[in-house]
């Protein structure tokens, strides 16, 4: 017995102990049929091999810890941006579970979300009458000022018609029929949850926009100077909203941020649960038609949004998750030619300081090679800036990128001589990205949490940016964005490579003379 | 200042109605019949289960497939869990259980994996059976050590008109009879996460048991038992099976963390099975009774009261070597309870603790939590049924409120109200009450610590509860300058 009331043993230590050492070893000999060790350690030794690299390759049809989720996950994230904004999701239950799990566990936060718990009945008959009820709760219990509706895959899949069935829900009498209740289809069999993102997006702008679902007049558009921002689905929306709001500040223009759920994610523990805090008012979201311009931080998660905006006569600015100098500057160049305004000496002075911690470090990183996995415009936005640190983003990896984006990210290598050696890799998974490492192995990976199964299989040393990240506690709260956000991810990649030349020296009498005590 | 039983059963109706006072009349009709609290002396709890949960209104609950893929078979190791349709199922569902297991993940062992069959549009128009073979082929490719396969069902698949059977039936003939489990488990089946373990445990029936013994070599004893609903979170179907083991019986089975298909297809053969959640595995377990003659009898390990009370019962089956070594398993382990109560009671006695949970957890904890002197006020199941709140008598005392597959309102009103010093709920709960305020500990997941079954979790047990109540953070939660008047 090793446990001790004193210094209680952990599942850490506790299993190590030799009682359950030997009772692992038991119990897979007699009774778990396992194969022999031999056997395992020479598959284990093939799976690095080139030739299964091209079998894993050759996949059509399996996927295999794949990096993206599905739609109604974007679908949450955006609709949870608006004031008092209260997500409905229409179809099986089950699904909503899973999405406030997977943002509570990455924001560490609550995250508020009905849904209309279709099951066989509805499956035959429709699922109306579960929107009918589904509202008139939603709507009496949580005191909502705005539902957003979107689609779980089983409505899809028998073809429940939203804008039918919330126009019935109103005549029932569920909610009053001036409450707004903005929707969008949102299949889980078509994209991911940045696609989600969009089309939810789109069908709040479009709700105020073009009357409502026809129940009002369409707005008139009156231009006025003030500009639109739309961050897209983002781990970092926390940190890097409030930066953008401070940048917005500083230039001292009129914005609005559409989807704005920097505050309802970071609610303070105060003795009083917040189930809405801060987002994006239903009257800005309205006015937000009459701006001269929106800028979308993320061309991927508004294919459809920017189009539909720039229909209404608005100029649009598509950026990929900027993070670093040049899109940093490219962004900021944009937000003064939209506005006419200079950018602001404070700004400018941290480029210099970024630029300036670049330079104190830029040694180390300098022709280190890095992998990366995550959405398409972090991925492309990452990139970027590695090129800028004299990097090699050597494998770029996105299970939701698509062609063009294939082909914007090899344009990006090209355009530098550290991106010679660089592959773009869309539509892949993790389990590629596993033979990428083992044949063609790099310094670095940059990933989110899952990437820690890849640092573990191959010895690649995790740096974790992306989404989710559940096994470190409060990323989500620093920016990436902004050269505030560009000298936190530089110190992120900084710490971890400190940290791989500590671990790679540190043997006594061997290794431990290039243990520097200065880096 | 402490209420009698009256006056908390009088607040209790109070805070029922105020509830239900925000409801539209009809949903507050439905709702009234999940709340209610335990009167002494009754059979049940008085409250209404495991029907449909109401649009809208923020159910805590998950689908079938979470209950199969995520419960039952997820956790076996060495067969491939195919999730079967769009991306995201098996994405959120992704090793997010803490099954713990022993293996070269991969490789020999699949569990913290997410194989998907991503379904596109073209899938949902013209079905995804031809996909499905190819994703076998290519399974039985790439990862040539997998002992089987699970083909886990998500909504589209019974709407499109798929033949999962079919595919498997075809697929395990060509690969030599391998067992291939098609899984009817669409979220949409049933009202909560319970149907899905009813129908993950009839395909064990139906395409594991039925396809005859694998194993005739397997050698068994007059002392073979199988560890039957223990889920291996944290490792505490480790801590359990390690008693078992000192007690003298052999544990041929684990069902299903850190479990292998083998195990699976010996479980006939025990003598007996012991069976500790319930909710999830009661089915199979009087399967097995039936069709093989095996009895099954349900144990609990929280909490040294309930341990010592399982273990002379589980021995009462066997002989007299193994009811002796019982009693002298339950004394080697009595020290280490000793000291354990000695350094936690003190600090937790008297302190109140609100529970909502699935599976056995809303009961089964209860003894843990008195064992430190702690107090139950309310407690509810996510997916239980009426035989759940039959043997939650057993725990509960007279007046101890009982909700139903609770809204996120009406716990938050209950808590607000009752001002418990503890609630042990799941993630989606946990920062809700700690924003208010409230100490608050996961009680699916032990909150990532754990084992907390058997003798060795206990001391993480109580030691968890104590760091999760006597925090200092929680006397920072109000502002100063703000708790004057």
């Amino acid at each position: 017995m090793s446990q001790n009331a004193e210094k209680v043993l952990d599942h850490f230590n506790l299993f190590r102990e030799p009682e359950y050492v030997d009772l692992f070893a038991k119990k897979r000999k007699e009774f778990e049929f396992m194969p022999p060790d031999e056997q395992v350690a020479e598959v284990r030794e093939w799976t690095k091999t080139e030739e299964y690299k091209e079998k894993n390759f050759a996949r059509e049809a399996l996927t295999v810890n794949p990096a993206k989720a599905c739609q109604p996950l974007g679908a949450v994230f955006a609709a949870v941006g608006f004031e008092s904004t209260l997500p409905f999701v229409h179809g099986s239950q089950g699904c909503v579970a899973y999405y406030r799990s997977h943002f509570s566990r990455h924001f560490k936060e609550p995250t508020s979300c009905v849904s209309s718990s279709m099951t066989e009945d509805a499956a035959v008959f429709g699922g109306l009458n579960n929107m009918v009820d589904g509202l008139a709760n939603s709507y009496n219990m949580y005191k909502p000022k705005m539902i957003a509706v979107s689609t779980t895959c089983m409505a899809e899949v028998i073809g429940d018609d939203l804008n039918a069935f919330i126009k019935t829900s109103k005549e029932k009498g569920s909610i009053p029929a001036e409450f707004d209740v903005p929707f969008a289809h949102t299949p889980a069999f078509v994209g991911s949850h940045i696609t989600g993102y969009d089309n939810v997006m789109k069908g709040i702008v479009q709700h105020f926009w073009d009357g409502k679902a026809g129940t009002v007049p369409a707005l008139e558009r009156t231009p006025n100077e003030s500009i639109n921002f739309i961050g897209g689905f983002d781990g970092y929306t926390v940190g890097n909203l409030r930066e953008v709001k401070r940048i917005f500040n500083l230039f001292d223009i009129d914005y609005t941020i559409l989807g704005d759920n920097s505050d309802v994610w970071d609610t303070p523990t105060d003795g009083e649960f917040r189930m809405y805090d801060g987002g994006t008012t239903l009257e800005e979201t309205a006015n937000a038609l009459n701006a001269k311009a929106t800028i979308s931080m993320q061309e991927y998660c508004t294919e459809k949004t920017l189009p539909f905006i720039a229909e209404h006569g608005q100029e649009v600015v598509a950026l990929n998750h900027p993070i670093g100098v040049a899109g940093t500057d490219k962004f900021l160049m944009e937000i003064s030619r939209l506005t006419g305004k200079p950018i602001p000496a404070e700004l400018e002075k941290e480029r210099g300081r970024l630029v300036d911690a670049i330079a104190d470090s830029t040694a180390h990183i300098h022709g280190q090679k890095f992998a990366i996995y995550g959405d398409p415009d972090l991925c492309y936005g990452l990139a970027a800036f590695l090129l800028e640190l004299g990097a090699e983003p050597t494998h770029v990896l996105a299970t939701n990128g698509g062609k063009a984006w294939e082909k914007k990210m090899q344009e990006l290598f090209d355009s530098s001589p550290f991106g010679k050696n660089c592959k773009v890799y869309a539509g892949k998974d993790l389990w590629h990205m596993r033979s990428l490492l083992f044949t063609d192995p790099v310094d670095f990976l940059i990933g989110n949490t899952y990437g820690k199964y890849l640092e573990r299989d191959t010895g690649t040393p995790l740096i974790r940016i992306g989404f989710p990240i559940f096994d470190r506690h409060h990323k989500h709260r620093y920016p990436v964005w902004g050269y505030q956000g560009g000298l936190n991810v530089l110190v992120w990649i900084l710490d971890r490579i400190f940290d791989a030349f500590d671990a790679n020296t540190n043997v006594p009498a061997k290794t431990d003379y290039s243990f520097d005590i200065i880096r | 200042m402490s209420l009698t039983v009256e006056q908390v059963k009088e607040r209790n109706r109070e805070l029922i109605k105020e509830v239900l006072e925000v409801y539209p009349d009809k949903t507050a009709k439905r709702r009234a019949k999940h709340l209610g609290q335990y009167e002494e002396g009754k059979s049940d709890c008085g409250t209404k289960s495991n029907v449909k949960s109401i649009p809208g209104v923020m159910t805590i609950r998950g689908c079938a497939y979470a209950g199969s893929k995520g419960v039952v078979w997820g956790p076996i190791k060495d067969m491939i869990h195919i999730s079967h349709g769009p991306v995201g199922c098996g994405q959120y569902s992704w090793a997010s259980r803490r099954n713990y297991y022993i293996g070269t993940t991969g490789v020999d062992t699949f569990v913290t994996m997410q194989f998907t069959s991503d379904f596109q549009e073209k899938d949902i128009v013209f079905g995804g059976d031809k996909k499905l073979e190819k994703i076998i082929d290519e399974i039985e490719d790439l990862f040539p050590l997998n002992h089987g396969i699970t083909v886990q069902s998500e909504c589209p698949i019974g709407l499109i008109g798929d033949d999962i059977e079919a595919v498997s039936k075809k697929k395990s003939k060509e690969y030599a009879g391998k067992t291939i489990v098609p899984v009817r488990c669409e979220g949409f089946r049933g009202v909560s996460q319970s149907l899905g373990h009813h129908i993950a445990n009839d395909a064990v029936r139906d395409w594991v048991f039925d396809k005859g013994d694998k194993h005739p070599e397997f050698q068994t004893t007059p002392y073979d038992v199988a560890i039957i609903g223990d889920y291996n979170i944290g490792g505490d179907a480790w801590s359990s099976r390690i008693l078992l083991e000192e007690m003298g019986l052999r544990v041929i089975a684990q069902w299903s963390g850190d479990g292998s298909l083998a195990e699976l297809e010996n479980t006939p053969k025990a003598k007996l099975n012991v069976l500790h959640c319930y909710r999830s595995m009661n089915y199979i377990s009087r399967h097995l009774e039936e069709k093989y003659g095996v009895p099954w009898v349900e144990y609990n390990f929280f909490g040294p009261t309930k341990i010592a009370e399982s273990l002379r019962t589980i021995a009462s089956y066997f002989d007299d070597t193994i009811k002796e070594k019982a009693e002298q398993v339950i004394a080697k382990y009595q020290p280490l309870m000793q000291a354990v109560i000695d350094k936690y009671r003190p600090r937790l006695e008297g302190k109140k603790v609100m529970l909502y949970v699935g599976g056995l957890r809303p009961r089964h904890v209860i003894g843990a939590y008195e064992d430190l002197g702690m107090e139950i006020v309310g407690t509810g199941y996510e997916f239980g049924h009426n035989d759940d709140y039959q043997r939650t008598t057993h725990y509960v005392k007279d007046g101890t409120l009982i909700y139903d597959d609770v809204t996120g309102f009406e716990f938050e009103k209950f808590v607000e109200k009752i001002q418990p010093d503890l609630v042990g709920s799941g993630i989606k709960e946990k920062y809700v009450f700690q924003k208010m305020g409230v100490p608050f500990r996961q009680m699916h997941s032990w909150d990532y610590s754990g084992p907390y079954h058997g003798y060795d979790g206990f001391a993480i047990f109580a030691r968890d509860m104590d760091m999760a109540i006597n925090n200092p953070v929680w006397g920072l939660a109000k502002t100063p300058w703000k708790t004057a008047a």
